[in-house]
């Protein structure tokens, strides 16, 4: 989206009515609240400023700019993690400073740290607890290859769930992680297809499937009326 | 189908009793069952549990009973990859264990190293030290002020406090081009000297601290809500801390100045002019505030530093620990072998055992360490502060209310990599 800064006051003396202007437009808008366009008028206004997209489009855009990680550290990467939403980097700047402190309401959890084997089950019940659509970002590098340590307690995050991005470093810096977040942004908006289910193959892994015979509604629950199943 | 008729003649019973009655007889019935406890888990994924420690709790209504903290949900086998590497490549790894103080880890175990050696510190290197392990100890402390106060509810603090961190940390990485873990003490000295510059930011830092912890103290100690959580709540005497074997600032604010920078100087403690912080009651309050007090302190003795900073080596000379300078390679032989040996296996230690401890931000941080006479150490062994005051969280929290417990927690800063390891 282009930001144009102009300075608001009086219309430019060469095209008072260039459409672009801030002023003009703003009148327009008052004048189209009030009813008072019509016609050709209210055509014109409406051709200009009405945007078509997709839903699925208009869905991916929202929820790239507003992913709420949840409220997980683990260890030395986590300060790190806490600086990005600090005052130098902050990441409100781009949506996603509301922390939650229950996975039922995030929807990114950052592996901020060295995941060992008996906080894995944890870590994997943590994730399957969140609500789809839902992203890992492996922070550091012992939640991504077991990094100095290599050694027998640590897992790496890829053995037991799906990871979307992987931020390198021992830690990485709060820009680093920055940078991952907003590539993990650009992928959300872009093309979500490429998660991890389309890269793993993962099929019939949704909460939501698609039924294979109804090409009209993909969203049907697996859980027929009265199942208690998943309750 | 018991239960359900259970319910049903509850609800029948519902009366329109007149409001004080219906307390009354309900508070009867509450004070009939209170001999019934509740086991509430607690983790080991909480915001307020300061990383993954797992927590036991026994809670009678609201007040806590009993506390089994259930650790080990980091452990990352530190002390056991330290014997598999040489000496001074398990400093990294050592490093990771308390990752709120990584110079303090790495001083410990230098320490140790060198204590092995009997290897002489250049007076430049242990000033230099100095310097970074007192800005680590406000480092550590501002991040506990920052998170703590966010457990308290006070967000603003944490945005205050992480600006100072950050300044830290720029100092950090200018000497030795990484942020935490930085691997900048070695066997022996430091790796680098300081670039320039690098003094006078230090200074202006030093000279902004003091006013920022005047504004910190304005901010929460004169705060209603955060007194009333921290005043009077959950003391402990210094004599069953020390039974428990806590130290620090835990133990300085029940009143007992033990502070091992004073008690047992190490390093080049003993030339600088600093005073220990002590509380009196040994409640929250005296916690939040000993730490305040020694963030002054430490920036008297970066001061300090500063102005009596040695010139000369900031690395020993001995050639069989030290690796030899770039530009001898290309013109000695024998230093491309000194450098060949270091680099492959490591230098030797004699055979021995020793024990290092040092005054961490969170206790005494000690460092064992057995040599077998190879190049790579045949235990490593820290004893954690953190992991030790833990003890004495049970002891503090007992008979407190719930939302209580959250505030020790927080006023303790235990660090999960340290206790875990």
């Amino acid at each position: 989206m282009e930001v144009i800064r102009q300075p608001l006051g009086r219309p430019s003396e060469g095209s008072p009515q260039d459409p672009s202007d801030l002023r003009v437009r703003q009148m327009r808008a008052r004048d189209m609240l009030r009813g008072d366009l019509e016609g050709e008028e209210l055509d014109k206004y409406v051709e200009e400023r009405v945007l078509t997209t997709t839903m699925e489009k208009a869905f991916n855009w929202a929820r790239s700019n507003s992913l709420f990680p949840a409220t997980f550290g683990l260890a030395c990467c986590a300060i790190e993690m806490m600086s990005i939403v600090a005052s130098r980097v902050d990441a409100a700047r781009f949506g996603f400073e509301a922390f939650r402190a229950t996975p039922r309401q995030a929807d990114m959890l950052i592996l901020s740290g060295r995941i060992s084997i008996k906080m894995a089950p944890a870590v994997r019940r943590i994730y399957d607890q969140m609500l789809e659509p839902k992203w890992a970002i492996a922070m550091g590098a012992c939640s991504s290859s077991m990094g100095v340590f290599n050694n027998y307690a640590i897992v790496p995050a890829d053995k037991f769930m799906p990871v979307d991005v992987h931020v390198p470093g021992c830690p990485p810096r709060p820009e680093a992680l920055m940078h991952g977040v907003l590539k993990l942004r650009q992928m959300v908006k872009d093309d979500p297809d490429m998660g991890w289910r389309r890269r793993y193959e993962a099929r019939g892994t949704e909460e939501l499937l698609r039924d294979r015979d109804a090409t009209t509604d993909p969203a049907v629950n697996v859980f027929q009326p009265g199942d208690t199943a998943g309750a | 189908m018991s239960s359900v008729s259970e319910y049903r003649k509850q609800e029948e019973s519902v009366t329109m009793a007149p409001l004080h009655e219906q307390v009354a007889s309900q508070v009867e019935e509450v004070g009939e069952r209170s001999e019934e406890l509740l086991t509430l888990n607690m983790g080991p994924h909480h915001p307020a549990t300061h990383g993954v420690l797992r927590l036991l709790i026994s809670l009678d209504g609201e007040v806590v009973r009993d506390i089994k903290p259930i650790v080990g949900y980091v452990h990352t086998g530190i002390e056991k990859t330290a014997e598999d590497k040489s000496y001074w490549k398990a400093i990294p790894v050592v490093e990771r264990m308390d990752y709120l103080a990584y110079y303090f880890n790495a001083q410990a175990f230098c320490g140790a190293t060198e204590a092995l050696l009997g290897l002489e510190v250049p007076r430049r290197a242990q000033y230099l030290r100095v310097i970074h392990l007192e800005l680590n100890r406000i480092m550590s402390h501002l991040v506990w002020l920052g998170t703590s106060a966010l457990d308290l509810g006070a967000m603003s603090m944490f945005w205050y406090g992480f600006r100072e961190k950050e300044t830290v940390l720029d100092l950090f990485e200018m000497s030795s081009g990484q942020r935490m873990h930085t691997r900048y003490f070695q066997v022996g000295g430091v790796i680098e000297d300081i670039p320039s510059g690098f003094e006078q930011k230090v200074r202006d830092f030093c000279a902004l601290m003091p006013t920022r912890v005047d504004q910190y103290s304005d901010l929460l100690a004169r705060n209603e809500i955060v007194l009333r959580r921290l005043r009077h709540v959950c003391p402990l005497d210094a004599e069953t801390l020390l039974s428990l074997g806590v130290t620090g600032p835990l133990l300085r604010a029940a009143g007992n100045a033990w502070d091992l920078r004073k008690a047992m100087p190490y390093s080049c403690y003993d030339e600088f002019d600093f005073a220990i912080a002590v509380g009196t009651e040994g409640d929250n309050y005296d916690r939040f505030a000993v730490r305040l007090v020694e963030i002054k302190e430490s920036v008297k003795i970066i001061e300090q530093a500063l102005d009596g900073l040695p010139e000369g080596a900031w690395m020993t000379p001995d050639r069989k620990v030290a690796l030899p300078p770039r530009h001898e390679l290309a013109t000695s032989m024998e230093a491309v072998i000194h450098q060949f040996k270091l680099v492959t296996e490591g230098f030797r230690v004699p055979p021995g055992e020793v024990y290092f401890p040092i005054e961490s931000p969170r206790g005494e941080l000690g460092c064992y360490v057995r040599s077998d006479g190879s190049s790579k150490p045949a235990r490593v062994h820290m004893r954690d502060p953190s992991f030790v005051n833990l003890q004495a969280f049970a002891a503090m929290c007992k008979d407190a209310y719930i939302a209580d417990l959250i505030a020790t927690l927080a006023m303790l800063d235990p660090i999960l990599g340290g206790i875990d390891r």
